[in-house]
């Protein structure tokens, strides 16, 4: 088993243009190619701790952002592509790692249906992982990042995936997505965050990643049972709060953070009705974070199952 | 000439003998080519989705769930554009995708769609478009210059968008624009229809042929050319069994349209990429006495659109040929006194929104 950190510089550059770095990431195998520097720095600095699959296994993703051509050069524009066709727009280089990583996430939220997916990050320690659904600007990725710095292990930032009948979590351990204020959040947090490249100016505004698979199990493959589903909510003007929520409402939020709940139908509803009847569901309302990770350090049931 | 992802179409079962690089090459090439639906209903079909492996399988079943989705979606949908449509007394009549899937014929199998495409009488269509607009359905952001154009020399509205439904719904009145060659009484298709579903119409099987050759052989860019093709082999295939005088009408119906260029070009490429059975002599038929004599060079420029946009299915040319139809479509669509102003200020409008977004 080879690890990218493992790779001489020169052959992780070259492998990095010629589209030849297949990368384990969770359940999937991405394969990764890029002609850019920011992309190479922010690959060689969030993913050192990855495997480098088979040359001969099955891809799952082959995903590129590369800069083609003359004019593309002149415009300093690149493009995502996925299976060798762009989605998007182009962007400007300067947002191509952010870039990266979003495309990354969508061919998860779009062509993968094994799970049902919630749009949602995911943590856990021991045994107890907590599912936590949120829309964009809820928190929900400055909180992981901070438990993640605390001793916690991050399952992913941005999809929980659970086996249809079952109440498990499957890691699929990425990079936390930081936007604007939440990256000098984090960094005041802790010294030990290790940030990859900013992209500045993307729709989302700034944005840079952080370093997610810093735990001793960040790379274990075996899925966790979820004990609990967090909705958190980052809130100046409220006091901080954990408070239970009702299963029912929780089960037709939860539905609302799915990308694919509809597409799977009844076995969308029977996998959902499984998490949500095994978890103890709550709210969490901050706008400090260490009060956040020491009431998430005092939920109900972890300690039991460290 | 011959790629993969066609072998496998039609000889679903040799997937089980293809190696990782093969597969990932497949894959690839199923989803460039909007084709992934097809083909993992094809390896269902014949039962490869259980000998597969699950790692493999898993994204073919992913598309097959997409598929039911679409389907499900798509009887709910029409139902409500039926309503729309009964409030001002006109039928609902189904083109292309949304028409395979809800007849569920086996063209529709696997069939991926992005918009549904319906056909009203042309001059029901202000009247067609108050009533979606009071249903729910909007005219998106689209500049005056652009709605202009629709409206006095396209074959259709601007597309209508459902608030909160998120479906793209394409009103025609014609199946080509009135200012392409051939001119195609409209009206003539309406008295064919076939009832797919209470009040729910669809063309006639030699129609829909017709229909969906048109429909490609006038394409300028050719992203979805195989799965087009991919349609018309599957309803060349399927219709002669619904129908036994189907062979019999094809022509002459397409002549009565003055689509036979059009027809002729689907009977031979369909043959010629997914060997289709034809009966002997219809492509000879179809064909007027220019169009074969300009046949090498069409099946030149032709056999190179019809292959996966993928680098690794070029042939020499591939990029010469994909511009040369571009060009032959726009002149296809409308003659040059109406075609170069049109592209100058296309060209303009696109500088002038560049600039813009600085």
């Amino acid at each position: 088993m080879e690890l990218l950190k493992q790779l001489a510089p020169d052959t992780f550059s070259q492998r990095l243009r010629s589209g030849e770095l297949p990368l384990r990431i969770g359940p999937y195998i991405y394969n990764l190619q890029s002609n850019l520097a920011p992309v190479a720095e922010g690959i060689g600095t969030l993913y050192g701790d990855f495997e480098i699959a088979e040359p001969d296994e099955f891809v799952d993703y082959k995903v590129a952002l590369v800069c083609n051509g003359v004019l593309q050069r002149l415009r300093g524009q690149a493009e995502f592509l996925f299976d060798n066709s762009n989605p998007f727009d182009t962007i400007p280089v300067d947002q191509a790692y952010a870039f990266l990583e979003w495309g990354m996430n969508w061919c998860v939220s779009l062509h993968t249906n094994e799970f049902l997916k919630l749009h949602a990050a995911t943590v856990s320690r021991g045994s107890f992982a907590v599912i936590m659904p949120g829309v964009p600007g809820a928190g929900k990725s400055t909180l992981c990042a901070a438990l993640g710095l605390s001793g916690w292990r991050i399952l992913s930032d941005e999809h929980a995936m659970i086996p249809p009948g079952s109440t498990d979590v499957v890691p699929v351990c990425r990079p936390v997505s930081l936007k604007n204020e939440s990256i000098q959040v984090i960094r005041s947090f802790s010294s030990n965050a290790i940030l990859g490249p900013l992209s500045k100016e993307t729709h989302k505004g700034i944005v840079a990643h952080m370093k997610a698979d810093t735990h001793p199990d960040s790379h274990d493959a075996r899925s966790l049972p979820a004990q609990a589903m967090i909705f958190p909510r980052y809130s100046r003007d409220e006091p901080q709060r954990l408070s239970r929520r009702r299963r029912s409402d929780s089960f037709v939020l939860a539905a609302y953070h799915s990308f694919n709940y509809s597409l799977l139908c009844e076995t969308g509803f029977e996998a959902m009705k499984t998490l949500i009847e095994s978890v103890d569901c709550y709210d969490l309302v901050y706008h400090d974070l260490d009060w956040a990770v020491k009431t998430m350090d005092a939920l109900p049931g972890l300690q039991d199952r460290q | 000439m011959n790629f993969l992802l066609q072998q496998l179409l039609l000889e679903p079962r040799r997937s089980l003998d293809l190696d990782n690089d093969q597969l990932n090459l497949l894959l690839s090439q199923a989803r460039c080519s909007r084709l992934m639906g097809a083909l993992a209903l094809e390896l269902q079909r014949i039962g490869a989705d259980e000998l597969l492996s699950p790692k493999v399988d898993r994204h073919f079943q992913s598309a097959r769930l997409i598929h039911e989705k679409q389907k499900r979606d798509l009887v709910y949908d029409s139902d409500k554009i039926k309503m729309a449509l009964d409030s001002v007394g006109e039928k609902l009549v189904l083109l292309k995708g949304a028409a395979y899937l809800l007849a569920g014929l086996p063209v529709g199998r696997g069939r991926f769609i992005s918009d549904i495409d319906i056909i009203v009488p042309r001059h029901r269509i202000d009247e067609v478009e108050q009533a979606f607009i009071g249903f729910g359905w909007e005219t998106g952001d689209i500049d005056p210059y652009n709605d202009r154009y629709y409206r006095k020399w396209g074959h259709e509205i601007p597309p209508l968008t459902h608030r909160k439904r998120e479906i793209t719904l394409d009103v025609h009145h014609n199946i080509l624009p009135p200012t392409a060659g051939p001119n195609v009484d409209a009206s003539l298709l309406f008295d064919q229809l076939i009832e797919i579903r209470p009040g729910i119409f669809t063309l006639s099987w030699q129609d829909m042929v017709i229909h969906s050759a048109t429909h490609l052989f006038h394409e300028g860019e050719f992203h979805h050319g195989l799965r087009d093709l991919w349609d018309l082999d599957r309803m060349l295939r399927d219709f002669p069994e619904r129908d036994p005088h189907f062979w019999e009408g094809l022509v002459s119906r397409a002549q009565e349209l003055q689509l036979t260029g059009s027809l002729f070009h689907g009977l031979n490429y369909s043959q010629q990429v997914f060997n289709t059975p034809l009966p002997e002599g219809i492509v000879e038929a179809a064909a007027s006495r220019p169009q074969m004599f300009r046949k090498p060079l069409m099946d030149f420029l032709f056999l190179r659109a019809f292959r996966p946009d993928h680098p690794q299915c070029e042939l020499p040319l591939t990029n010469l040929a994909l511009n040369l139809l571009y060009l032959r479509s726009h002149y296809l669509r409308m003659p040059l006194y109406l075609l170069l102003p049109h592209l100058a200020r296309k060209a303009w409008m696109r500088r002038m929104s560049k600039e813009d977004g600085a």
